[in-house]
């Protein structure tokens, strides 16, 4: 409420909407701007003589400046920006100037994402049966591969490769991970698709590449049947944890599990 | 004599009373008079980020301010659904690139404008294209295309050697976001306001499920959907990627994600909402597009001609219950990586990039030790994980004036271990190299000769 009220000291940038209610704010608003579309589109729609613009161009200002009155409700800082006209005009000359000289060389652009990478990347803590390696050189570290081979439990043995897909706008979006390696477990389907609550629902800025390796090993060690992916692996697990073992083994060798082929990761 | 002149007096009567009088909330060295309206058409070079439903908003203010020289860039085509808020597209342009159809439909309209389409990805174009624009102005629906232009942006801005941003290497943009009922107009000045990065952390999460209650549990429409996204769509199509702008493909999803509905007895889902799901698709109202850009555009007008002090510096809209704005004060990262200035490192072209990395040692800003290097994406020297060391080690007996191109000056950023109270803390610098003896003409003879 306070806000709307700010709005009636500014009633000679508004002065449509100051007789009514407050709560008739929106109803203008929407009833203006509804209109601006409206002639936008009837005007630009009929191939006949278009309707003047002016009257669009006005409903425009009018928003302009209910929106400046609203803007104007603070202290106002932001003073170096005013007036760049004239800085624009002298970039234009120089620009012309400078038509003749040769371009610069195209550069690449560094994201915010890369360098936070780079910076998980360089502080990786990697157990010693961990491996990191980059398919594409050491001058792309967002697509990368990490080889995991588990020091106890039921895969010990076993070596499982995974894929990171990092995005630009890492950390704010978790690196895509998938499982390059075929395997028997109830948290990773037969596509690779990880049920890693952090990789997905859980994910924070505040992870790492570091705590996701360590998620992965995690998943290696404790399978948990209760967040299941392949479904027949996790009900073996909950019911028979001993034909568990035995299927894990036979699918770490080369061999069928129920009608399922698994290549030897051993 | 009287018909001519009403006309066009009547086109920019409204501008005029903003451009041609003096007022008491006007910002520093506003010079009313016609000569600014005519400089603004003149030199006033505006870039349309996005050609939607706020960037046909935004062609069409800003067409209509008095700017001449307009660009849009958009990757798009025009698809069925946008034609109820996207204003500038008919029926017949479905399939058609958006930044073409919209350029021309307002250069119809509006006498006088020139507007200039690119179709084409924002990463297609070369840094340079940007740098020839007083503004950029931002009607985009996502924070990596946002991060994007806005590190460009900030890549032109350069500090003086008391770290104060040089004002005519700033490239203000002004950004606008709608979802439904609500939405934002902000101004970002590099050097003066906080840039995009430097708030980046005050979005929200984006909500994803669990893939095992997508595989196992499913409990709403948009779980069924997205499991026929997620999972369904690789298990069949092994290796095939799925494209979320092929019909083909969403239709398949809606198929398969309908027959999971029905398994489970789940109700709702719906073509549209498939789409909604799958492309992350908030419904977006026209009304509130047309609010966020006209706010745009007349921060886009204040940020050019000084007419009024501009937007300080985000404002809010809410129009779901009643009307609410809000206008808040954000603050500059002074470390920001994108928009900081970074410490200020001056070398000789001779030095190596090990003698490089122990002179960060020593630096009384820096004292950091064991750095790890890298210039616009490259990695210099990694200290770590082994592999990146070893194929980057030879890299430590060269100068650094020959790693990064051999330019007189320019960002690196370094990683490195710092002591904070006697406790080592991982950091991440910008660095401002600038090479002694090195200056833009030599620079430009060597760049033609390599």
């Amino acid at each position: 409420m306070q806000k709307l009220r700010t709005i009636w000291n500014y009633e000679h940038f508004y002065p449509f909407a100051l007789p009514n209610l407050p709560s008739r704010y929106r109803i203008y608003l929407q009833i203006l701007s509804w209109a601006s579309w409206r002639d936008a589109i009837s005007s630009l729609a009929c191939n006949n003589k278009p309707i003047c613009i002016p009257t669009d161009h006005k409903v425009v200002f009018l928003f302009s400046f209910a929106l400046l009155a609203l803007s104007r409700c603070r202290d106002l800082h932001c003073a170096s920006a005013g007036n760049m006209i004239k800085l624009f005009k002298v970039k234009e000359r120089q620009r012309e100037i400078a038509a003749n000289a040769n371009g610069k060389p195209p550069v690449k652009k560094q994201s915010a994402g890369e360098l936070r990478l780079h910076r998980d990347i360089s502080e990786l803590n990697l157990q010693k049966t961990c491996t990191i390696s980059f398919p594409n050189g050491k001058d792309d570290l967002m697509n990368f591969e990490v080889t995991v081979r588990p020091d106890e439990g039921y895969y010990l043995g076993g070596t499982f490769m995974f894929t990171f897909q990092v995005s630009p706008v890492y950390p704010h979006e978790a690196p895509k991970v998938k499982c390059k390696t075929k395997v028997y477990h109830p948290n990773i389907d037969l596509e690779g698709n990880v049920c890693l609550n952090i990789l997905r629902e859980d994910w924070k800025p505040v992870l790492n590449i570091n705590t996701i390796i360590y998620g992965l090993f995690h998943l290696f060690t404790q399978p948990n049947y209760e967040d299941p992916l392949n479904h027949d692996a996790a009900a073996v697990l909950r019911d028979n944890p001993k034909m568990f073992e035995s299927n894990v083994r036979r699918a770490m060798a080369g061999g069928y599990v129920g009608q399922t082929l698994f290549p030897r990761c051993m | 004599m009287a018909a001519e002149p009403t006309a066009q007096e009547s086109r920019s009567r409204d501008l005029d009373k903003l451009l041609l009088r003096p007022g008491n909330l006007v910002g520093p060295n506003f010079e009313p008079g016609p000569a600014l309206r005519d400089d603004l058409k003149e030199y006033g070079r505006v870039l349309v980020v996005g050609a939607g439903g706020l960037g046909c908003e935004l062609l069409k203010d800003l067409a209509l301010s008095g700017f001449r020289k307009l660009e849009v860039i958009d990757m798009d085509r025009i698809e069925v659904s946008n034609l109820n808020r996207q204003f500038l597209f008919r029926l017949e342009d479905v399939g058609k690139p958006k930044a073409e159809v919209a350029a021309k439909r307002v250069m119809e309209r509006v006498s006088g404008v020139n507007i200039v389409p690119h179709f084409c990805r924002i990463e297609d174009k070369e840094l340079e294209f940007y740098s020839k624009f007083s503004i950029i102005a931002l009607g985009l629906d996502s924070i990596e295309a946002r991060s994007y232009i806005n590190s460009v942006a900030c890549s032109f801005l350069e500090y003086d050697s008391d770290d104060s941003a040089l004002e005519e290497t700033s490239k203000p943009m002004v950004d606008g976001g709608t979802e439904g009922f609500q939405g934002h107009a902000r101004v970002i000045v590099p050097g003066v306001t906080p840039c995009f990065e430097c708030t980046i952390w005050l979005f929200p999460p984006q909500v994803k499920f669990p893939l095992c209650t997508l595989a196992e549990t499913p409990r709403t429409a948009a779980h069924c959907i997205e499991y026929a996204h997620l999972i369904k769509w690789d298990e069949v199509h092994s290796g095939k990627a799925f494209d979320p702008d092929d019909p083909e493909h969403m239709k398949w999803v809606y198929n398969e994600a309908t027959k999971r509905a029905e398994l489970f007895g789940i109700p709702g889902v719906t073509y549209s909402l498939t789409q909604g799901v799958v492309k992350n698709i908030i419904p977006a109202i026209a009304s509130t597009n047309a609010i966020i850009s006209a706010a745009c555009v007349l921060e886009t007008l204040k940020i050019a001609s000084g007419c009024s002090k501009t937007l300080s510096n985000y404002l809010t809209y809410n129009g779901a219950e009643g009307l609410h704005t809000e206008v808040t004060e954000f603050v500059k990262d002074k470390d920001c990586l994108v928009c900081g200035p970074g410490v200020l490192i001056q070398l000789d072209t001779s030095i190596t990039l090990e003698k490089f990395i122990d002179l960060l040692k020593e630096h009384p800003k820096l004292l950091l030790s064991k750095a790890s290097i890298t210039h616009r994406g490259k990695s210099l020297y990694m200290q770590a994980p082994p592999v990146l060391e070893e194929m980057t080690r030879s890299n430590l007996s060269i100068p650094l004036f020959d790693l990064i191109g051999k330019i007189p000056k320019d960002v690196v950023h370094a990683i490195g271990t710092t002591t904070k109270n006697d406790k080592k803390t991982s950091c991440l610098r910008k660095l401002r190299v600038v090479f002694k003896g090195v200056d833009g003409i030599a620079d430009m003879d060597t760049a033609g000769e390599t």
